[in-house]
């Protein structure tokens, strides 16, 4: 047979067993369930207009404080961990290595619950605030490793042009070397937003209080209500209108920052 | 007028006693390695000190040391008489006016030529944005990049990065400029520009220390050449007499290889 040949039946094949997979799925699936299910149009106009006023609104406002606090204290633990003082840079490792080490849903338990039982003191936003501490602090170990890695990537010839010219370490940092790395490590700074988007969802094990639900809270209480999906399949509308045009900007950005590189 | 013309007439007179640039005894090892063994080097006011040798020679080694972008082992190194080794002193005043010129440019990607020009200046030298503003545009019209001033260094060619680089140095006001193999990562006909650049500021009475493989620069430019070969200097003297008629087998065995 000659090759040619072969490489069509080949790919015929292909194409016959997912027309076939497509098929049995289609004959098989219980398409009445699935749609008065998932796709209740009643059920989803009873969401509205809370699901945006508050559920998405909620989602993007922890992800904005989360994210800020992260890129801050993860900066202040970056610049610690690249520090000439030892102790500094044993302090920024164990955090680092703690945080990075611990999963964010036991952490958001400790402060929503075990800190104010120790220590009689409740943070600030009640659960909502416990847990957006808690993920400040998550978050903000990722991003440090992640800073760090920028720094580092700065070819050191620029460090050595910015001191040549007279200017202190603080000035060559702030300068010359902080916005080269944000521009390096910009893939990897949006893939950590991404993350923490999704991660407030686990703010629903602090226990929320009505007008403090994000997505899941809110589209899991919808569930309990109604006895029916179709809030999940909402929530999952929204966390993708969220995140999809920010995967795009982002891939925009980097095309823009190319050209002064 | 007189009276003007005659202090800055004894002023010259009294700062031509100092060297530019005064080294002794310099030492640096890397690891195990010893790069520089016992370098005795000066540089005079207004000279034009051509430094050669083959890779590895330390040559480039010496002139970072001069600004102590690297740290000596031991040694001292005399900037217009301020030993620049002594921990008391303030290292990031004395670099101001020492311009650097590298081997890779080292423009600041991120941004444009005139803010690569004024960074240092009103962050080193405390200058408001007016006047590092004209004094960066003065100096890209010396290199003849004047129309540049909005562009971005990757939109250059080496030949203009590196004239760039060489007016945000002169941009700080620097008593003596440092260049450490400027056209050696240029293509060869982008070459010229930077060398003509560099003529010029010879002319202007700039002092200079250039580490280069240019021997026709170091003919036509420099006051003296030092031929440095196994981290010591080898042989120094006038270009016509160490290029010419070298007196050491190492210096005319490194002459023959590169003329």
């Amino acid at each position: 047979m000659k090759r040619s040949t072969r490489r069509r039946l080949t790919r015929g094949a292909l194409y016959a067993v997912f027309a076939v997979a497509v098929l049995a799925i289609i004959l098989a699936a219980d398409w009445q369930a699935i749609r008065t299910n998932f796709f209740d149009l009643e059920v989803a106009a009873t969401a509205f207009p809370e699901i945006i006023t508050i559920a998405a609104k909620n989602t993007i406002l922890y992800t904005a404080i989360a994210f800020t606090g992260g890129l801050l204290l993860g900066l202040i633990f970056a610049l610690m961990k690249l520090s000439p003082v030892l102790p500094y840079r044993w302090l920024a490792t164990a955090y680092i290595e703690l945080f990075r080490g611990l999963p964010a849903l036991l952490v958001i338990f400790a402060f929503a619950f075990a800190v104010p039982i120790a220590f009689q003191w409740r943070p600030p936003g009640g659960s909502a605030g416990a847990g957006l501490i808690a993920l400040i602090i998550v978050s903000s170990a990722y991003i440090a490793e992640t800073i760090r890695a920028g720094i580092e990537a700065v070819p050191k010839g620029q460090v050595e042009a910015a001191r040549s010219l007279g200017m202190n370490p603080a000035w060559t940092m702030l300068t010359v070397v902080l916005p080269q790395a944000f521009r390096i490590i910009t893939p990897p700074l949006t893939n950590e937003l991404v993350i923490l988007i999704k991660d407030t969802s686990l703010l629903f094990i602090a226990g929320m209080a009505l007008g403090d639900r994000e997505l899941t809270t809110f589209s899991r209480d919808a569930l309990t209500s109604q006895a029916n999906a179709t809030p999940l399949v909402l929530a999952a509308l929204m966390y993708l209108v969220i995140t999809l045009p920010l995967t795009q900007l982002v891939a925009k950005l980097e095309r823009h920052n190319k050209r002064g590189r | 007028m007189i009276a003007v013309a005659r202090s800055t007439a004894a002023a010259s007179a009294a700062s031509t006693a100092v060297p530019a640039i005064e080294v002794r005894q310099l030492c640096k090892t890397f690891g195990t390695n010893e790069v520089l063994k016992g370098i005795d080097f000066h540089v005079d006011q207004g000279e034009v000190v051509c430094v050669i040798g083959p890779s590895g020679s330390g040559k480039s080694t010496l002139l970072r040391c001069v600004n102590r972008l690297e740290e000596p082992t031991t040694g001292t190194i005399l900037v217009e008489g301020v030993d620049i080794t002594d921990g008391e002193t303030d290292l990031d005043k004395v670099r101001t006016r020492i311009g650097m010129v590298f081997q890779q440019f080292n423009l600041f990607p991120h941004l444009n030529v005139l803010q690569n020009l004024t960074l240092a200046q009103r962050r080193a030298k405390g200058r408001g944005k007016k006047e590092a503003e004209d004094v960066a545009r003065r100096n890209l019209a010396k290199v003849g990049l004047a129309e540049k001033a909005d562009a971005f260094p990757a939109q250059l060619s080496g030949g203009q990065q590196q004239r760039v680089a060489i007016a945000r140095a002169l941009s700080m006001d620097p008593d003596m400029m440092l260049f450490d193999e400027p056209t050696s990562a240029l293509d060869p006909e982008l070459v010229g520009d930077v060398l003509e650049v560099m003529k010029q500021l010879a002319r202007e009475g700039m002092t200079m220390m250039v580490v280069t493989h240019e021997m026709g620069f170091a003919r036509e430019v420099g006051d003296r050449v030092v031929f440095m070969d196994g981290g010591v200097v080898v042989e120094q003297g006038k270009p016509e007499d160490v290029l010419g008629n070298p007196q050491h087998e190492r210096t005319r065995g490194f002459l023959s290889k590169v003329l």
